[in-house]
């Protein structure tokens, strides 16, 4: 059974004029013990797409809906209550795209990561603090960085403390949005490896978000492509990553500036749409080189192209309309 | 394309930073660089956050005053320039920077953009103006120019808003453009498209680049020349395609080894990677800035003695021990 469902979940803004489809109806699966990668351009809707998966709704969310099982468990049932008593931070917990920054400033780090502890599952203080050096340990910080604060620390460090505080209810599952965004490579390098260290050795599965192809085949085994609120292409990363199925995947690893290789990036003419007015038909058709007659007037169905691959492209449908 | 340009000769620039109450302290940004841009040819300066590249290229601008040093554009020594003495390299040389967003003024129009550094350069009558702003739009491939001119910046995509920034730059048809990670807030996907517009650029009016990025990648695939900057000291420069083929240094070495490249493999084994993090500017090691990290450390060498930047093979520079012997004429 996956540990996660996702099935045509929505998440729109409202604004003065037509709302921003931000997410449009995203279904996927993901597996215990593994990691998805949600790989798509700024304005593509990842980040709602994790919003909306912890229930962190601005204030403007509408068309909010869909359906969600974690382990078995139909978290859309629930109420907001239940959902941030039984869910959010116990089941599936979250490191925010530059997080490190967040962290309160007047208050140690050890403290802050504890504080879930203390006030969710009421631990003691000494418990507390217990399970607090262990989690530094895991993530590799010093243990006496528990006691710092966070100007004291680099941001590799900051970001290491919110990997620890995303872990301290144990969850099953963790969403990373764009974990490294704000780090040097070096340091990103550094990274990726504490969390391929956290899946295999822990079996924490993770919903890895970003807008970096090449470094999402750095943990993930399966990864999504999302352009213009809506899932393009999902499949088994070997798959996704050396035989893309959807013309945007194939041009967005085309864009990839490769080091080992002298053939020069290519890119993709044109913008994102705007989300408030995509586009008819398919979302991707004004920038697509292969576009044909069904493609500016239907929107394409996801098909399957290989076994547990699938893309949203009319090239690959049984049928064209 | 092989006259010199810029020249850059063991700059330094500090800045007193604040320490408790009543002490301050020197952050050593730039501790003595020294490269050189010549025309038509674009260089890469390649580092990590606090390598000192940015402030390289601020002092290239002349920007910031550099503490020790010197700075030789067209062969005119600026280094201590009075900013009345500086309206020949305002004009000479232009700056494209990272942010799109910040980098343009909201309440301006994209005509208004381009007019500014006309008015303060004082050329062109009105009508020659409006000319040189739809030239400006047209090279940068913003079309129809007349109606683009009358853009505002959040009327328009951070790819459209960087040409913008680039237009600027091009319009007083400057002989050195410093570009500060110019397309690192741009899509993946829209990325090189801005690059090969900037090398294009090059190409007709014979401009020289000095293009600083922390992205390796795309300074392998867009320029002549790549200088790798560590803790403020430049540690490796050569040819593009060599450096980062046939790295000489261990430190760029372990740059190139951090970057992924989309190889469904990657997730099955550990990157290697280099420990530690950069070092504080106010107080870098002695000898040579990497050895804290350096896999390859000489024990009683390397914690010693700084190593210079010295040519190894032809074109091709780098500051370690395990490098030193000099090229022989």
């Amino acid at each position: 059974m996956s540990l996660l469902e996702v099935t045509d979940l929505t998440l729109h803004y409202a604004t003065r004029e037509n709302p921003v489809r931000a997410v449009d109806g995203v279904s996927f699966q993901l597996d215990r013990g593994q990691a998805l990668g949600i790989v798509g351009e700024s304005g593509s809707g990842k980040t709602s797409l994790s919003l909306a998966l912890m229930r962190l709704l601005p204030s403007n969310a509408t068309g909010y809906g869909g359906s969600v099982v974690l382990d078995g468990q139909d978290v859309m049932a629930l109420s907001d209550d239940e959902f941030r008593r039984q869910i959010r931070w116990r089941k599936l917990s979250m490191v925010f795209q530059g997080a490190q920054n967040s962290l309160n400033p007047v208050l140690r780090v050890g403290h802050q990561v504890a504080e879930p502890l203390m006030l969710e599952s009421g631990a003691r203080k000494a418990q507390a603090r217990e399970r607090v050096l262990r989690l530094f340990d895991l993530v590799r910080l010093p243990r006496e960085a528990a006691d710092r604060y966070p100007h004291e620390l680099s941001g590799g460090m900051k970001q290491r403390v919110m990997i620890a505080m995303s872990l301290v209810l144990d969850p099953a599952l963790v969403v990373l949005d764009e974990p490294t965004s704000a780090l040097d490579v070096s340091i990103q390098a550094q990274m990726m490896n504490l969390l391929k260290d956290l899946k295999n050795d822990l079996g924490i599965s993770f919903i890895f978000i970003t807008h970096d192809i090449a470094l999402a085949s750095d943990i993930c085994d399966r990864i999504a492509v999302v352009y213009a609120g809506q899932m393009v292409e999902v499949g088994g990363a070997d798959d996704a990553l050396t035989q893309p199925s959807h013309p945007y995947t194939q041009l967005l690893l085309g864009s990839i500036p490769r080091l080992a290789a002298d053939e020069p990036p290519q890119f993709i003419p044109g913008a994102p749409p705007d989300l408030t007015d995509p586009p008819a038909g398919c979302r991707f058709h004004p920038r697509c080189p292969y576009v044909f007659e069904p493609c500016d007037r239907d929107a394409p169905p996801l098909a399957a192209a290989r076994a547990g691959h699938e893309a949203r492209c009319w090239l690959l449908a049984q049928e064209t309309p | 394309m092989n006259s010199e340009l810029l020249r850059v000769d063991d700059v330094k620039v500090y800045y007193q930073a604040r320490k408790g109450l009543i002490g301050s302290v020197a952050v050593k940004a730039l501790d003595g660089v020294t490269l050189e841009v010549r025309s038509g040819e674009t260089l890469a300066v390649v580092g990590e956050s606090g390598s000192g590249k940015t402030t390289l290229g601020r002092a290239a601008l002349r920007l910031v005053r550099p503490t020790g040093g010197r700075i030789l554009f067209r062969g005119e020594d600026v280094t201590n320039l009075s900013d009345s003495d500086l309206s020949t390299l305002r004009r000479r040389a232009q700056g494209v920077f990272q942010d799109p967003y910040s980098s343009l003024d909201g309440f301006m129009s994209v005509s208004q953009i381009l007019e500014e550094p006309l008015a303060i350069h004082g050329v062109g009558t009105a009508g020659e103006r409006t000319e040189m702003i739809h030239d400006a739009l047209r090279d940068v491939r913003m079309s129809p120019p007349e109606e683009m001119a009358t853009k505002f910046p959040h009327m328009l995509s951070g790819g459209l808003r960087q040409r913008v920034g680039i237009a600027r730059a091009l319009i007083l048809r400057p002989d050195f453009i410093l570009a500060d990670e110019p397309v690192s807030m741009i899509d993946a996907s829209s990325r090189a498209e801005i690059l090969y517009l900037m090398l294009e650029l090059q190409r007709t009016y014979g401009i020289g680049f000095l293009y600083i990025t922390h992205d390796i990648a795309t300074a392998r695939h867009f320029s002549d020349r790549i200088a790798v900057m560590y803790a403020g000291r430049v540690v490796e420069s050569g040819p593009a395609g060599q450096v980062i083929d046939e790295p000489l240094h261990p430190y760029t070495e372990a740059l190139i080894r951090a970057i992924p490249e989309p190889d469904p493999s990657n997730r099955l084994r550990q990157r290697p990677v280099i420990p530690g993090e950069p070092p504080s500017p106010t107080e870098p090691p002695t000898g040579c800035r990497f050895h804290p990290r350096c896999p390859f450390a000489i024990a009683g060498t390397c914690e010693v003695i700084d190593p210079p930047l010295i040519e190894v093979k032809p074109g091709h520079l780098t500051a370690c021990h395990l490098h030193p012997e000099p090229l022989r004429e």
